[in-house]
């Protein structure tokens, strides 16, 4: 589903935060998502070890991804699947919307692939006159409300069960005013049974890719990747080329991570390994760059590429719990998106690097060891040498550089602030002023930590 | 040029100096003292049940009852009766109304309560997730401590598909409450022989 790619993240945020109540049910939510991340990271005393594992593993599988690429692309083919390239977003769905001419495809499911959303896959398809029936739970309904996913785990977390209850009573005939959510889940179990079992295409997307074996991992607390791909004629899988790691005694790191981080499950419900087709099936993986090989070569920022979509630092981030997904426009949102998406496109995405506070608490959660607030950081720099940051952020900036390079000037202003502020309080206390938005301004000190160090140091 | 060929000069030109694998030693991993119990404990907050069993008896009761009522059972264990061989022929359709699946379990993993299923001991790759209700039978033996274990004792590549199942199929994703039974089985039982 389409993003709303003109309104920058502040603009968003300042939208998403106008209903108070319901930005503090987001932000706990999310932090309560946090803490079970938290519960189940301290049930295991090696964790630290299992992110440097991690971590060391994602390292060395760039260093040599190339190899095993290719690698994997030769054993993937001997198991029998069809292995294609693709170098952007438009490659990705003229592959896939050429086996649906060839095989006349009109009945598709597809389990939750953040790489389709990136790619802009649903649109393409509509744009054709074909439609793909999502089939995770959170998918469908924000599917059925022509939105996108808030959260690549959570995709429908920005919504209450009366926004669920009202779109399924409108698209699934269930009871009008029933909020129920096992009630609820159970209309879009027989639902998408239907859809399941007359499905010609499955389309999945890929955790782990094994370049030894040539198989590929998907998992789901749902079970709709196996429901689609297990019944259906044709299967499609699609991966990013970073989801590659070396030998199948890797995932048992990965795999010990991925729903501890990000839901604080010991592992998802269903872990699936597939190696073949089944007999009579197709099988197809599609390998998409879309940038990545660009940001392998940005030695600040490839590490981002290590990432395996957990979501961990969505729900750590206090930018993220209290501004809503769909605030950054993109496909993947939070932390990592804003590292991510920069490399897609700079000039659109310019906005999100500042979406942050660099507390770092994305860091320190990431199962891989990203540095995320860092590059952050350092991204912040690029777009601002690249003249991609609007000009009041710009004299701002620049202003400010200017009186941190004059410590008498700086002195000098520092005096004028707190007397205006003391005397004055309305000059700062409106409106005009951004910082006086949803905050009280501080009481001004008396005096500057400078002034009270040089006359405690004296006594 | 084409787009493998593309992708793979461009990485080639951009991927850094080559890094090392870690070894992943054993010795750093965590030890359970009673595997079962931390099996059994897993596995219940994850929504499944557990059963010890000294031999299959009982379990062929509840099965012949289920048969004799009726019920849609697939059998795949040999040792609680007739198996259901040839499920490949079946339809999805055909399949969407098997009540019980009754399948072996090869490994199980006590830190996370996931249990090992080769394709073969399936018979047909959608009966776990299509069945209303799984019951799965493993031997006491062939609990593991963790995934490193399990991964050590498998070959993931010997089939055309396996599985990690671990627990019922479920969701959050209406305002984060629990749903058992989202698309999958609405119910797991785990019996532990030996």
């Amino acid at each position: 589903m389409s993003h709303n790619s003109t309104m920058k993240h502040a603009e968003a945020a300042a939208n998403f935060i106008k209903d108070e109540p319901r930005t503090n049910w987001h932000d706990e939510t999310l932090w309560f998502v946090r803490q079970k991340r938290d519960k189940a990271a301290h049930g295991l005393p090696e964790w630290e070890q299992l992110r440097e594992w991690a971590s060391q593993i994602k390292q060395h599988t760039l260093s040599n991804l190339d190899n095993y690429l290719l690698e994997f692309e030769r054993n993937a083919k001997a198991n029998g699947v069809t292995v294609h390239w693709a170098t952007d977003g438009a490659d990705h769905n003229r592959i896939i919307y050429d086996i649906i001419q060839k095989n006349n495809i009109s009945k598709i499911v597809k389990s939750k692939s953040m790489l389709t959303e990136e790619c802009g896959f649903n649109e393409f398809l509509h744009a054709k006159g074909i439609v793909t029936v999502d089939t995770d739970l959170g998918e469908r309904i924000v599917q059925l409300r022509n939105e996108a996913p808030s959260h690549i785990v959570l995709p429908a977390i920005h919504l209450k069960k009366q926004d669920v209850s009202d779109t399924f009573h409108e698209h699934l005939n269930t009871e009008k005013g029933n909020n129920d959510p096992q009630y609820l889940t159970e209309a879009a179990r027989q639902h998408l049974r239907e859809k399941f079992i007359e499905a010609e295409l499955a389309i999945t997307g890929v955790n782990f890719a094994v370049a030894e074996t040539g198989g590929f991992v998907v998992c789901t607390n749902e079970g709709n990747a196996d429901m689609g791909a297990h019944a259906a004629p044709i299967h499609i899988a699609c991966m990013g080329f970073e989801k590659m790691i070396p030998k199948a005694e890797h995932l048992s790191v990965f795999l010990r991570l991925l729903a501890r981080s990000a839901t604080g499950q010991p592992i998802t419900t269903y872990s699936s390994h597939f190696m073949k087709p089944r007999e009579g099936q197709e099988m197809h993986i599609v390998i998409v760059d879309n940038g990545r090989s660009r940001q392998l070569g940005r030695a600040d920022f490839r590490n981002s590429l290590k990432c395996i979509r957990c979501a961990a630092c969505f729900n750590t981030c206090p930018v993220y719990r209290r501004s809503g997904g769909h605030s950054y426009h993109t496909a993947v949102a939070g932390p990592i998106g804003s590292i991510l998406n920069p490399n897609i496109d700079m000039k659109a995405n310019a906005d999100l690097p500042f979406a942050s506070t660099l507390c770092g608490s994305c860091s320190n959660v990431c199962p891989v060891k990203i540095d995320i607030h860092d590059q952050l950081w350092k991204w912040r720099q690029v777009l601002v040498s690249e003249g991609y940051v609007d000009s009041t952020k710009k004299a701002g900036l620049k202003g400010m550089a200017f009186l941190l390079a004059r410590p008498g000037l700086y002195r000098f202003a520092g005096k004028m602030g707190r007397s205006v502020m003391r005397l004055f309080p309305w000059i700062v206390n409106n409106k005009l002023n951004p910082w006086y938005k949803q905050r009280k301004m501080p009481a001004p000190p008396k005096q500057s930590f400078r002034d009270w160090y040089l006359q405690n140091k004296k006594q | 040029m084409s787009a493998r060929e593309s992708i793979l000069k461009n990485i080639t030109a951009n991927k850094p100096q080559l890094v090392e694998l870690p070894a992943i030693d054993l010795n750093d991993v965590i030890q359970y003292n009673d595997l079962v119990q931390q099996y059994k404990t897993v596995l219940q907050s994850i929504g499944g049940g557990t059963v010890e069993l000294q031999e299959l008896s009982s379990l062929q009761e509840e099965f012949a009852t289920k048969k004799a009522n009726g019920d849609f059972v697939v059998n795949r264990i040999e040792a609680l009766g007739e198996v259901s061989d040839s499920l490949n022929t079946l339809t999805a359709t055909d399949l969407a109304a098997v009540d019980t699946a009754y399948i072996n379990g090869n490994i199980a993993v006590a830190e996370n309560g996931a249990i090992w299923l080769y394709e073969s001991n399936m018979g047909n790759r959608l009966l776990p997730f299509i069945c209303q209700h799984l019951v799965i039978v493993i031997e006491k033996k062939n609990i593991v401590p963790t995934m490193h274990h399990a991964y050590n004792q498998l070959e993931t590549a010997k089939e055309g598909f396996g599985v990690f199942l671990a627990g019922p199929s479920k969701t959050a994703d209406i305002e984060q409450s629990l749903v058992i039974g989202a698309h999958g089985a609405r119910s797991l039982i785990v019996h532990i022989v030996g």
